[in-house]
């Protein structure tokens, strides 16, 4: 939103604001240059429906395809971080149709076993790499299904970790798999079944519920808005959690 | 000084054939080398593809020679004969056609590197027998595995085609003079490079029973006690399918299915713990027991 409100200020108060030619969905128009692809789109009219959510880079809604002048390359890129470029040629893609496998995660096993029963598509990777090529987060999609191959669930719940699950790689896949939710699963069960339990934490939670802090609680729910300031200001930043 | 070796380990050295790989490094550890895991790999391709002009498919394998050169090594070691297999053929394509190895490359662009065909892709069976060598194995031994017979089964990857083979094509000898190495009793197994019927285990579990069942049979004929592979494919078949060629053939005898390194590190007094025969479907333990091996 904040980008959007610079942009329709800049016009204002320069109307001669330089433009750049780009073509969505094969129509040419001019767009304001910097504009992100998402603005561009709604700068040339369109109202978008599907194919956008949080505009900040987060949701994964808003892939797009495209390719620059003179270049063979088949890009792709989130619509609300990637900047036009003169003579873009551009569509967006509001939605990547994909397979999803319905397990329960109380019943499946983290290894190997699971992705070969839910997924076993996985299993034709050709190591092409058309995936790691188009994936916006540049992330090694290849070598997270790789992993996945391989039964290390780790290293594919850690190289996967920045998915957004934008489905451009599932778009490109020549072995026609999902990597993205196949790789959901593997978070899943790393998640679940094989990240080391926060000890700490569940000692603390005892704590609490020993009612270990609730004097202190009281003490501070009792000072004055002045008192609260000073204990503040005064606090031990550097206290070691115990 | 031990030798650090580049390793490629594929997918079944790090799933069902483990104990093969634990083995192999134990093996390697007893005359300092050190199996050093590519810091990154993909699927060999599992299969060579056979046609020609389909380049797509040996662009997995090629990604793995280029690893190996990125870090600027000559050579890779590999343990599971397909592995062995689909690697060393893609390279001798690539090597043969520039034109496709210029293709590779251009798919492969987002590479810090191209490949060149630089890289030698060998076996460790090569490595023991060319770099170690057999006298040396010979020595290294503490318990010499008398008192058992040993068949060695090569099937098809390890000397088909002739461009790739390691040894003899249709005599090879290399597993049996390792297993003499040791002091095993050796019998030469009249099929020892027939096919294992591969992976039709899949979808004809029928036709790899029936082939289990002539291979197990024919060790048997010979008198060997155990029949050793390099290869998780043929050890899957020849091992798991027993149960299906019993259920076929009612007379079938079973008979254990070991990886040579699993005899290797027995030989050189490995603790029984550390070789790996849990997954196993034809247990070799009461047999080595019985021969006053464990
Ligand atoms: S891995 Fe695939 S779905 Fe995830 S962000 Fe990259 S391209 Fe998008
Ligand atoms: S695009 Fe598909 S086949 Fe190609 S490397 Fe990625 S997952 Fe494997
Ligand atoms: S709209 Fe959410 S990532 Fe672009």
């Amino acid at each position: 939103m904040a980008e959007q409100q610079v942009l329709n200020k800049n016009e204002e108060q320069k109307p001669q604001a330089k433009m750049v030619t780009v073509f969505i969905m094969g129509q040419k128009y001019e767009v304001p240059e910097g504009s992100t692809i998402l603005n561009a789109i709604e700068y040339a009219g369109y109202q978008l429906k599907k194919g956008l959510g949080c505009r900040e880079g987060f949701c994964g809604a808003c892939a797009t395809v495209y390719r620059l002048p003179g270049d063979y390359k088949l890009r792709g890129g989130l619509a609300c971080q990637t900047v036009v470029q003169e003579g873009m040629y551009l569509a967006q893609i509001p939605f990547t149709p994909a397979q999803k496998a319905i397990y329960d995660i109380e019943e499946v096993k983290p290894d190997i076993s699971t992705f070969q029963k839910y997924y076993p598509e996985a299993f034709r990777c050709l190591g092409c790499n058309a995936c790691s090529k188009v994936c916006p987060q540049e992330l090694k999609v290849m070598d997270y299904i790789q992993a996945i191959m391989r039964g290390d669930i780790e290293l594919a719940a850690d190289l996967s970790f920045d998915c957004i699950m934008c489905g451009l790689c599932t778009m490109r896949c020549p072995a026609e798999m999902a990597q993205y939710n196949i790789a959901l699963l593997a978070r899943r069960l790393y998640g679940k079944y094989m990240m080391p339990k926060p000890e700490f934490l569940y000692k603390r939670i005892e704590e609490i519920e020993q009612g270990k802090f609730e004097d202190e609680f009281k003490e501070i729910m009792s000072l004055s808005p002045e008192e609260l300031k000073k204990r503040y200001a005064e606090r031990d930043i550097n206290f070691k959690i115990t | 000084m031990t030798v650090k070796i580049p390793y490629y380990p594929g997918c079944t050295l790090k799933s069902t054939a483990k104990n093969f790989e634990d083995t192999a490094r134990l093996v390697a550890g007893i005359f300092d080398y050190e199996l050093d895991d590519l810091y990154r790999w993909n699927c060999c391709g599992a299969v060579y593809g056979l046609s020609e002009d389909n380049v797509m498919h040996k662009v997995a394998p090629v990604r793995n020679l280029l690893r190996v050169k990125e870090v600027g090594e000559k050579r890779v070691l590999t343990l599971c004969s397909m592995c062995f297999n689909t690697l060393k053929r893609a390279n001798y394509y690539v090597r043969k056609n520039k034109d496709k190895l210029e293709v590779i490359n251009a798919i492969m662009y987002l590479e810090n590197t191209t490949y060149d065909g630089s890289v030698e892709v060998i076996h460790l069976l090569e490595l023991l027998r060319d770099e170690i060598g057999f006298s040396r194995i010979k020595k290294a031994v503490k318990k010499p595995l008398e008192g058992i017979t040993v068949a060695a089964y090569y099937g098809c990857l390890l000397l088909r085609p002739g461009e790739i083979a390691i040894d003899n094509m249709e005599q090879p000898t290399v597993m049996e003079d390792l297993m003499e190495a040791l002091g095993a009793k050796v019998v030469d197994l009249n099929v020892k490079t027939e096919c294992c019927g591969a992976y039709q285990t899949v979808a004809r579990k029928d036709i790899v029973a029936d082939r289990t069942n002539l291979i197990v049979e024919e060790a048997h004929k010979m008198g060997a006690d155990v029949l050793i592979t390099s290869c998780p494919l043929c050890h899957f078949n020849l091992d798991r399918r027993q149960k299906d060629a019993k259920e076929r053939h009612p007379d079938f005898k079973p008979m254990p299915i070991l990886y040579f390194t699993q005899l290797m590190a027995l030989a050189f007094g490995f603790s029984e713990d550390k070789l790996g025969f849990d997954p196993h479907y034809v247990d070799p333990r009461p047999l080595l027991k019985e021969r006053g091996l464990l």
